[in-house]
């Protein structure tokens, strides 16, 4: 039988905040620093801590659920979330559960029969849970990231294939990185995914029984893992079978789902409400504040590129991927360089010299000031294209400027239409075999003589001067 | 005057007049510690180098406080002292912290001599809840001092320290207040910062203050009032206080008298102690109204379903992994099942229990959805009441200091114990117990004194023109005199 997935996907969203959501602890790089460097007596649940609210960790959510389109609620609610484990020390952890600061939102993503909105039934703020280590005869707890605050991010099961909650994952890392509350690194696990699918045959309304696979750190991960519970769950159902309502793991290395526990192994998290935190009250005016703060999002951004710079789609999409290239490439506009011509030369060169030294946009030497510069040189005649992609690559090295660097290196282009034919002739005089098969009618010869000549003038004749030189003297 | 008679304006004359210097009043409450200890066992820590130091190097001459000993009850964090909370499982722990209201204390000039004994986490009525042993009523070695703050109560009644800090969720300042003849104050919730008070019910926890006079709670308790950034429950007081028409009498007063507190069940002695102190009251200007505070009765289980539900969660982080010794085990379910089974004692399992079963999945509406529902109609009762009424006259509790061991093997008899007590914490109102008699036994009797949020200072007025008026709060137990 066919069978159409239903997915729908959690996303777990480290915030980027400088201090830890209920206390004044740093947030430090999970990944890089000691363990227990930021751990203070509220992160570590010493008897008698409060936790108090980071605002700034509520600012952060409420980007992202405006961007979202979300309802930001005037009030929420925070919950004790009971269960005992040793990454967490208060034996609880502090979410949002019936009441969450973000609902109803909704995010467009392209898919291959076009564009389709997924619905967002819900963003809610919780601290994350610390971290644990299992070495011989032990398990090692480090604290740092207990209390890190995170948005869980959760869609309607809006999704029909590994593809779309691919593209809805995506599409969510580049929204968190524009709005700056997330890195988007994913090898350092800023950004976590579970996955709930189901599957029914095609064509039916009524939902399948669905699977949860947690602890997704990567899109590939999570495309994989949703691919394999939807083959495996059709083949559960083919073969007359149910599927158990599971929750589940991924093993990276066999490619595989793994069931961690059953339903009757679920656990009863008790939440009620944290009496040690009041409700948390967002007014209009740190609504407004909030709102008035965000930035372009991508797609706005896009749609403007397509019809302010009049770029093709693919340039403006390519552009648009990274805020920080967006940036860059309008602030090169503004500097004067025609914006066609800057989205060539930055998805073109720009990006291959990038690519090749593995620095970003925030690192490379190049100012948008001097590219727009370099490409006033071409535009103008004073270089041409070979000459400057050479320069461009000196500016990449040194950082300087792209006059300075044809002036000392002698790389100005040569308009001297005197100087111009002299070349054209000694090289007409040298290919006279050459010459001969042109005037027989061989006029593609013409383009080797072309690329004879400008050899002759070290690369630097003006083009279109040589060709009118050449055409001349041949045809002549 | 001798310095066990004086009060804290008077310590802190004699301390201004250079009549006496802080170490030898240090000295002094050390030496009646040393006396008595053995006979009432109030105290979990002393600390004598800790508190000489600290009276030597007092110098705060602008502070009421400067120079006073005081004790902690043991759930507050103390830096520099162990804090067991009278458990087991917090045995050896050294906080790195001090708590914001003994902080403020500290800051104030007072000198800490140690940490009193308390029901374990403090949930009890007796202090035989403690794992360090019963502390005894210095009126009587073979009751109990009440609790949870038993141990501040005893320690305070026996003259070994002027004044105490303990901490109320249900009745834990002013049960014991009452049973040993003192005076004590359970704030409005918010007032005092609750950070560094190890949690038990977070939304019914209140610091308070326990001391011979009403008097003498004023100082302690103002330094420690106001807004605390590290608690985000906690509130700013009001600038300006509400306080008696006149400063002299209780004319224009309205005192409520609630039917529902006067009830069958309650020791003769008691009710009829009380009755007369309302009639001291009326004496003094006072008009005495009778009122309804009709969920009353409710209280009791709605009370032990929240402060259960809320403590079940509150005590999760005493799971062996960072605290005490770890019980070793199989699997990690076995080593929180024993650590937890084998350090907890009966009573904090049993609200433990008790609490995780109220907030189960299909058992949460009916427990703690209903206790919440009972919760807002006994706030509601007493908005009513403070319409009509300024404060409420009641009994602390049903009977006097009973023996130690009555209600061993009945914990519900005992939670009887603190129906006239919990209803102001499930309103979050303030709740003063004052000394008004003695049964036939020649044990304390108490009456709690409630009034509307923010009214500590109304309620104080009003006690400290009864304690003008009346010497209950004089009668020391023999060992004090």
């Amino acid at each position: 039988m066919k069978y159409e997935p239903v997915i729908g996907l959690e996303v777990h969203v480290e915030l980027a905040t400088e201090s830890k959501i209920f206390c004044g602890c740093p947030v430090v790089d999970s990944v890089e620093a000691e363990p227990n460097i930021a751990v203070c007596p509220v992160c570590s649940a010493m008897p008698g801590t409060l936790p108090v609210v980071n605002e700034r960790a509520v600012e952060y959510a409420m980007r992202v659920g405006m961007a979202l389109g979300c309802k930001i609620e005037p009030v929420s609610i925070f919950a004790r979330k009971n269960y005992f484990y040793p990454d967490l020390p208060k034996g609880y952890q502090i979410s949002q559960f019936e009441e969450p600061l973000a609902t109803n939102g909704e995010m467009l993503i392209e898919t291959e029969d076009g564009e389709k909105v997924i619905r967002v039934l819900r963003a809610h703020l919780e601290e994350d849970a610390g971290k644990l280590t299992h070495v011989e005869g032990a398990s090692l707890v480090d604290l740092n990231r207990a209390g890190v605050p995170l948005l869980e991010i959760v869609s309607q099961p809006d999704m029909h294939s590994a593809a779309e909650a691919r593209a809805y994952a995506e599409n969510l890392r580049e929204i968190l990185r524009y709005l700056g509350v997330n890195s988007g690194d994913m090898e350092k696990g800023v950004i976590r995914f579970e996955a709930n699918t189901s599957v029914r045959p095609v064509g039916t309304e009524k939902l399948g029984i669905r699977t949860e696979v947690k602890n997704l750190n990567s899109f590939r991960s999570m495309e994989d893992a949703i691919n394999c519970e939807i083959a495996r769950q059709s083949k559960v159902l083919d073969e007359g079978g149910e599927v158990d309502q599971v929750t589940m793991g991924w093993d990276e290395e066999k490619g595989q789902t793994y069931v961690m526990r059953g339903k009757e192994d679920a656990h009863d998290y008790r939440y009620f409400p944290e009496p040690d935190l009041p409700p948390l009250k967002v007014d209009d005016a740190w609504r407004k504040r909030v709102r008035a703060d965000l930035p372009e999002l991508p797609r706005a951004k896009f749609e403007r590129f397509l019809a302010d710079f009049k770029l093709s789609e693919y340039d403006a999409k390519v552009l648009v991927s990274d805020r920080a290239i967006a940036e860059y490439f309008e602030e090169t506009v503004n500097n004067g360089a025609k914006p066609k011509a800057v989205a060539n030369w930055m998805t073109g060169e720009l990006f291959a010299l990038m690519n090749q030294t593995e620095v970003s946009i925030d690192e490379i030497k190049v100012t948008p000031k001097a590219l727009a510069e370099l490409i006033s040189l071409v535009s103008e005649g004073k270089i041409n294209k070979n000459t400057a992609k050479e320069v461009l690559g000196e500016i990449f090295k040194s950082g300087k400027n792209p006059q300075a660097i044809v002036e000392k290196k002698g790389l100005a282009q040569v308009s001297d239409t005197a100087l111009i034919s002299g070349f054209v002739s000694s090289v007409i005089n040298a290919h006279p075999d050459e010459v001969t098969s042109y005037r027989s009618g061989k006029t593609g010869v013409a383009n080797w003589l072309f690329g004879q000549v400008m050899r002759e003038a070290r690369g630097r004749a003006n083009p279109q001067i040589l060709r009118e030189e050449l055409m001349k003297q041949l045809d002549g | 005057m001798k310095i066990k008679d004086l009060s804290l304006a008077g310590l802190k004359e004699s301390l201004s007049s250079g009549e006496m210097k802080s170490t030898e009043l240090t000295r002094f409450y050390l030496d009646c510690i040393g006396e008595r200890e053995t006979d009432v066992n109030a105290f979990l820590h002393i600390d004598e180098k800790y508190a000489l130091a600290k009276a030597n190097s007092a110098n705060c001459p602008n502070s009421p406080l400067c120079g006073i000993p005081i004790a902690i009850k043991d759930v507050l964090m103390v830096d520099g002292m162990p804090a067991t909370a009278g458990s087991k499982i917090l045995e050896g722990y050294m906080p790195p912290f001090t708590a914001t209201a003994v902080k403020k204390l500290e800051d104030a000039g007072m000198v800490i001599v140690g940490k009193t004994n308390t029901d374990e986490f403090a949930m009890g009525s007796s202090t035989e809840n403690s794992a360090y042993g019963v502390t005894h009523n210095p009126w009587n070695l073979d009751r109990v001092p009440g609790g949870s703050s038993g141990g501040s109560a005893a320690a305070v009644a026996a003259g070994m320290v002027p004044v105490a800090l303990g901490s109320d969720t249900g009745g834990s300042v002013r049960q014991p207040a009452s049973y040993c003849g003192i005076s004590g104050i359970k704030p409005t919730y918010g007032r005092i910062s609750r950070y560094g008070l190890s949690a038990y019910g977070s939304s019914l926890d209140s610091i308070g203050v326990l001391a011979r006079s009403v008097a003498d709670i004023i100082p302690v308790f103002k330094t420690m009032v106001g807004k605390d950034p590290l608690d985000a429950t906690s509130v700013e007081s009001p600038t300006t206080p509400r306080r008696l028409p006149d400063a002299e009498s209780l004319k224009g007063t309205r005192i409520g008298v609630p039917k529902e507190y006067f009830v069958e069940g309650t020791q003769v002695e008691v009710a009829g102690a009380v009755r007369e102190a309302i009639q001291e009251f009326k004496k003094m200007g006072a008009e005495i109204i009778p009122i309804s505070l009709p969920h009353t009765e409710y209280a009791i289980p709605a009370y032990y379903i929240l402060a259960s539900a809320e403590a079940s969660a509150n005590l999760a982080r005493f799971d062996g992994i960072r605290y005490t010794q770890r019980e070793g085990a199989d699997t990690l379910a076995e080593v929180y099942n024993q650590t937890r089974g084998k350090l907890f004692g009966e009573e904090v399992k049993r609200r433990i229990m008790l609490g995780t079963y109220a907030l189960s999945a299909g058992y949460y509406d009916a427990f703690y959805g209903q206790a919440q529902k009972v919760r807002t109609l006994i706030r509601r009762d007493f908005e009513d009441a403070f319409t009509k009424v300024d404060a409420i006259a009641t009994p602390v509790a049903p009977t006097t200091a009973f023996k130690i061991g009555a209600h061993g093997d009945d914990p519900l008899s005992m939670y009887l114990e603190d129906i006239f007590t919990l209803p102001a914490n499930l309103a979050g109102v303030p709740g003063l117990a004052l000394p008004v008699g003695f049964d036939d036994a020649n044990m304390p009797i108490g009456m709690q004194l409630m009034g509307t949020r923010f009214s500590e200072e109304l309620l104080f007025d009003i006690g400290k023109i009864y304690q003008r008026e009346t010497s209950w709060h004089e009668m020391k137990p023999k060992m004090a005199r």
